[in-house]
Order: C-alpha cells, then sequence, then structure tokens
C-alpha cells in the first residue's frame, strides 16, 4: 500500500495524533489533543473522569471519527469507519470492559472475530483450543480449562486474556482503557508487567489510567488531559511522580482534596468512636 | 478495595480441578429440558394408557415438529438476543402467498413456493432491518408487524377471494409432488410417521452445527450475549442479526408450506398466538431470554415436551382447556431451573 513510504515509515510514529478535536453535537469532547507513540515505547494517558480520556482512544480503535487535527498511522493520514479498520492497520484496543462475552468460553472469546477456519467455513476448534491455551501460557496463566466461561475468570486473568489476544493478532499498537482501574494492587501488578513484556515486544502501548502510581513506572511519555485539553505532554526524564501527581490533580485542587481528606479521617474517628459507645452499629 | 486478596499461584488449577463432572452437566443448557422431558414422559406413560403406543408416538412426534421447526429458528435468534413476535403470523403469511399466487395466476404450485420463499424471506429480513436501523427493542418491531401482518393476512384474503379461507389447490399442477416433499407420510416399522418429523430433525442438526462448529455460531451466541463487545472485536452484528431474523422467516415459510399442502387451503386467521409456543420451547430448552446462552437441541426437547403435553392431554382422557395451564407451569419450571443453572455456570468459580 505504501511502497515509496517505506523508508520514512521506520521514522515515523506508529500513531501520531496532531491536534485531534472532537464534539458531540455542541458539547466539545477533545481539543487541539496531540498524541505519538513508537514502537517499544509506552505512552500513558492521564486525566481525571471527564477528561477526554475514553473520547481519545476511540478515535484512536476506530469507534468514532475525529473532526479535526490529523491522525496518522505509521505516517500514512487515516480517519478510520469501524474498528475493524484500525485492527487491520494493527491498532489493538483492549476496552475497560474488555470487549468479552462472559457466558462464552475462554478460546471462543480469543478468537470472536477472527475465527480460524478450514474448509466448509468449519471453525479449527482444536487449533483454537490449543493456541488460546499456549498463549495464555506465555503470559503466565495456567488454564487448563479454556472452556470454561471467561465471566469465571478473575478481573486480572480476564484482562490478560484480552491482552493475549490484541498480542496474538498481530498488533503493533496496543490501546490498553484503565486495565488497571478495577483490579487490586496485585492484580494491577500482573497487568502492569505485561504492559512492560509488551513494551519488550517491541509494540508500542498507549497506556489510559488516571492512576499516576500505575503510569509512571511504565511510561516512557506522559500525557496530560483535562476537561478535554492537554495540560502536559512530557517524556519521563523531564517529570518526576511527585509533579505528575500534582498536574493531574491540579496544585490547588491537590490542597482542597487534602482538606477533605483530613476531613474525611476525623469523621472515620468520629463514627468510630460512635460505634464504641455504641450509639450506631 | 485497596486490599489485594493474596492468592496462591496455583489457584487456577485447583479451581479447575473442583468442576465436576456434575458440575460439567449443570452446565448444559439442555440439562434442564432433559430432566423435564423425562418427567412428562413417564408423567402420561402412567395416567394415560394409549400414550405409550407407538401411534401414539407418532402423534406426538408431529405435533413436537410442526411446533420444533419453528422454534429451531425462533431459538437460533433468541441465543442472539432478540424476539420475534410476527413469526406465529408469518406462518400463515406465508402459507397463503403461496395459496394466493398458485391459485389467482394459474401457475404451478412449485412457482407459488418459491415467490413465497422470496416474500417470506423479505418479510424476515424487513424485521432485522428495521430492528437494526431504529435500534428500538425487538420485542416493539415484531409486535407491531405481527399485527399488520394478522391485519394483512385476512384484508388481502378477503379481498382477493371474497372468503376467509384460500381456495383448495389439490388440483393444481405439481400438488402431488409438493405434498410429498413438505407433508406426506412416511412409513417405518409399520407406523406413519410425518415427514415433517425428519424435516424436523435435520433442521435441529444443521442449527447445532452452524451454532457450534462455525463462525457464524460464534457470532450468534457473541452478538446475543454482549453486542457492544462482539462489535469491538469486529463482529458484523447488524448482518447477523439480520440473518437470525431470516432464519425465522425460512422456518416460518417452511411450516407455512406444510400447512398449505398437508390442508390444500388455508385459513387467513390462524396462526396468531403460536409464537408463544415457539418461544415456550426455546425457553423449556434452555435458552436465555436475555440472549447469549442455549441450544437448537434444547429447543428440540422443549417442543418434544410441548407435543408430549399436547397429545399426552388428549390420551389422558382430560379436558383440553387445561393444556395451556400446564405449558404455563411448565413455563414457569422451566425458567427457574435456568436461573439456577446460569448461577451455577456464572459463580463455578
Amino acid at each position: 500500500m505504501t511502497e515509496p513510504h517505506a523508508s520514512r515509515e521506520r521514522r515515523e510514529p506508529l500513531v501520531r495524533l496532531a491536534d485531534v478535536g472532537k464534539n458531540y453535537g455542541n458539547i466539545i469532547a477533545l481539543r487541539e489533543v496531540s498524541l505519538e507513540v513508537s514502537p517499544g515505547e509506552v505512552t500513558c494517558v492521564l486525566g481525571d473522569n471527564g477528561a477526554g480520556k475514553s473520547t481519545l482512544i476511540k478515535i484512536v480503535a476506530g469507534l468514532h471519527r475525529h473532526d479535526s487535527g490529523e491522525y496518522r498511522v505509521q505516517g500514512e493520514a487515516v480517519a478510520f469507519s469501524s474498528p475493524r479498520e484500525a485492527l487491520d492497520r494493527g491498532i489493538a484496543t483492549v476496552y475497560q470492559d474488555l470487549a468479552v462475552v462472559p457466558l462464552m468460553p475462554v478460546w471462543r472469546n480469543f478468537f470472536l472475530g477472527s475465527e480460524k477456519r478450514r474448509a466448509l467455513g468449519l471453525m479449527d476448534i482444536d487449533l483454537m483450543r490449543r493456541t488460546t491455551r499456549n498463549e495464555l501460557l506465555a503470559m503466565g496463566i495456567d488454564l487448563r480449562d479454556v472452556d470454561q466461561p471467561i465471566g469465571t475468570l478473575s478481573g486480572g486473568e480476564r484482562q490478560c486474556v484480552a491482552i493475549a489476544r490484541a498480542v496474538y493478532f498481530g498488533a503493533k499498537v496496543l490501546v490498553l482503557d484503565e486495565p488497571t482501574a478495577a483490579l487490586g494492587v496485585k492484580q494491577a501488578g500482573v497487568v502492569l508487567r505485561y504492559i512492560v513484556q509488551a513494551r519488550e515486544r517491541g509494540l508500542g502501548v498507549i497506556f489510559i489510567t488516571h492512576n499516576p502510581h500505575h503510569a509512571y513506572p511504565v511510561g516512557d511519555r506522559f500525557l496530560i488531559l483535562k476537561r478535554g485539553r492537554s495540560i502536559g505532554h512530557h517524556a519521563k526524564d523531564e517529570i518526576t511522580l511527585e509533579e505528575l501527581t500534582a498536574l493531574m490533580a491540579g496544585g490547588s485542587e491537590l490542597e482542597e482534596l487534602a482538606h477533605e481528606l483530613q476531613g474525611l479521617a476525623g469523621a472515620q474517628e468520629m463514627s468510630e468512636e460512635a460505634k464504641r459507645l455504641g450509639i450506631t452499629d | 478495595m485497596g486490599q489485594a486478596v493474596a492468592r496462591p499461584p496455583l489457584a487456577a488449577d485447583e479451581r479447575v480441578a473442583r468442576r465436576s463432572p456434575f458440575r460439567r452437566l449443570l452446565g448444559r443448557p439442555e440439562l434442564g429440558a432433559l430432566i423435564g422431558a423425562v418427567v412428562v414422559f413417564v408423567f402420561f406413560s402412567v395416567v394415560a394408557d394409549a400414550f405409550l403406543q407407538t401411534s401414539s408416538f407418532s402423534t406426538v412426534l408431529y405435533a413436537a415438529s410442526t411446533f420444533g421447526i419453528m422454534a429451531v429458528g425462533v431459538s437460533l435468534l433468541m441465543i442472539g438476543g432478540e424476539f420475534d413476535l410476527s413469526a406465529g403470523v408469518m406462518v400463515t403469511t406465508s402459507a397463503l402467498v403461496g395459496a394466493l399466487v398458485s391459485y389467482q395466476l394459474t401457475l404451478n404450485v412449485w412457482a407459488g413456493v418459491l415467490i413465497s420463499l422470496v416474500v417470506t424471506l423479505g418479510l424476515g429480513f424487513l424485521n432485522g432491518l428495521l430492528y437494526v436501523r431504529t435500534g428500538l427493542p425487538s420485542f416493539i418491531i415484531t409486535l407491531a408487524t405481527f399485527f399488520m401482518l394478522a391485519g394483512a393476512n385476512l384484508g388481502v384474503t378477503k379481498a382477493v377471494t371474497g372468503n376467509v379461507a384460500t381456495d383448495s389447490i389439490r388440483d393444481m399442477d405439481g400438488f402431488a409432488t409438493a405434498r410429498n416433499v413438505f407433508a406426506s407420510d412416511v412409513t417405518i416399522g409399520g407406523v406413519n410417521v410425518n415427514i415433517t418429523v425428519f424435516w424436523w430433525i435435520l433442521f435441529v442438526a444443521i442449527a447445532t452445527w452452524i451454532l457450534l462448529r462455525t463462525r457464524a455460531g460464534n457470532w450468534i451466541f457473541a452478538v446475543g450475549g454482549a453486542a457492544a463487545s462482539a462489535r469491538a472485536v469486529g463482529v458484523p452484528v447488524t448482518r447477523t442479526k439480520i440473518a437470525l431474523f431470516m432464519g425465522v422467516a425460512f422456518c416460518a415459510w417452511f411450516s407455512g408450506m406444510h400447512l398449505l399442502f398437508a390442508f390444500a387451503t388455508v385459513q387467513s386467521g390462524e396462526g396468531v398466538g403460536n409464537e408463544f409456543y415457539f418461544i415456550i420451547c426455546a425457553v423449556i430448552g434452555g435458552c436465555l431470554l436475555t440472549g447469549g446462552y442455549g441450544s437448537a437441541i434444547g429447543a428440540a426437547i422443549g417442543a418434544f415436551i410441548f407435543g408430549m403435553v399436547n397429545k399426552g392431554i388428549v390420551y389422558a382422557e382430560w379436558n383440553p382447556d387445561w393444556f395451556k395451564f400446564f405449558l404455563g407451569a411448565m413455563l414457569l419450571a422451566a425458567t427457574v431451573v435456568n436461573l439456577v443453572v446460569r448461577r451455577r455456570v456464572e459463580q463455578s468459580r
């Protein structure tokens, strides 16, 4: 498709958004946001709820088309009209809800939408079962029974199945939408390890999170969003974890938060006192 | 939150080991229906002496097949997460189209059969298209088409024939061969079995094959279980849903042709209310009303239960008015069993 640009492609980042904007009716969801990710690199997108993170990844994933600005994949301007098109360009998105069908077996979920087939439209079930098992094993998940409904796996395991699926299907760019949001500390650690693993395999990763403590250890670049705008784009050596946290919350708001938390701590003590005295249960 | 429950690394394996064969059996969608079928069979064997005769059994199978053929399409649609309330009257529409086209234009009945197929598939396509274009619940869409078809069946038939039934096509070209295909009796070991029983078994086999062995089957489960997720991983959700509505239409066409060639005339007011029987067959057979779970074999067992109750009451010489009571009770029991089964499946961790 892009032979003449072959030499240029290598220097171009895998994904580059330049001044991208998106409106929903009269709501401006995203305004002049830029982002890039190259092979073997993790770009973290941070922001509070409603900052525009979801809109941003929906554009990258091909669910929505951007209204302004430029979206380039390996140097070529694109405007995807379906997630399928993004997938065909090697951009795989692992959504917050993981895009899995809870009642379906793990292996059917793994190959959903990209089923392996033999003649007559028959699915190659043996191959799919075996591949699912091996791919998960490679990520350190030992599932003996890939026939169990995926809804029976733990949140971290499901997340890893979704990541393994994206990697297996030749993703060059992995877009992870809040993969650690619903997880406990230990399971979040497992997922972060896979992010590093994917980076070491040479994938570009776009990691969306609202937790700077998850983003900082694995990220190479950080894009901070607020109310649909970029309020900072930094390489790792330009910023510390403290600065990142402060930037995300916004200095004065952080102080307010500290006050609030102090208040809450007081309330906690009071309710414990009340419990001790037998006033409430 | 915040507190991670430390789990030994081998926890996943231990969990798998706990899934006993019994649990696995509980996870089958057909289980509830199978137990129900055995209970109903034993019950009527005891209370109705005539029930165990082979000729009675063939009558039960015939009743089961006429509803079972529709239940194949309806169950696939239900697994795909949708309803079709127009399925009952669509059978009549299909038969009417076949009869009216053949008689009024004096064509070979096979021309009527083919035109009916095109029209009925078109109706299914329309149901599907309306659903995916409007995004309204399929319950509403097909409720509307149900009333429209029921009205059109009567209106058009009266306008064309001046009567509520179509003229007999018994003497027309091709009737004998069409009857052989759609409504003949096959004698096996001295027992007459209607050919619909064999068609039913074939359709169930094809549907099961599609569901379990083909990509389309994967898509059907997925669009019913979580349509948004399915779309996100590249499953053509709208195409799958439209195809499922057309599957119901195909079954309606076949049932309509059976009606037409069994009786040669068609009563234009027939079919109203049957859509619920098809849904009951599917639900008793373990299909979840909310989609994403179920099987064509389960729906076939559901239809078999339906046939047993339908005819068993007659053989037991009870007042057939009680048939509907039985059916309702069975539906309630089946849904409760399904609920329990699904909870087991989802919590088998």
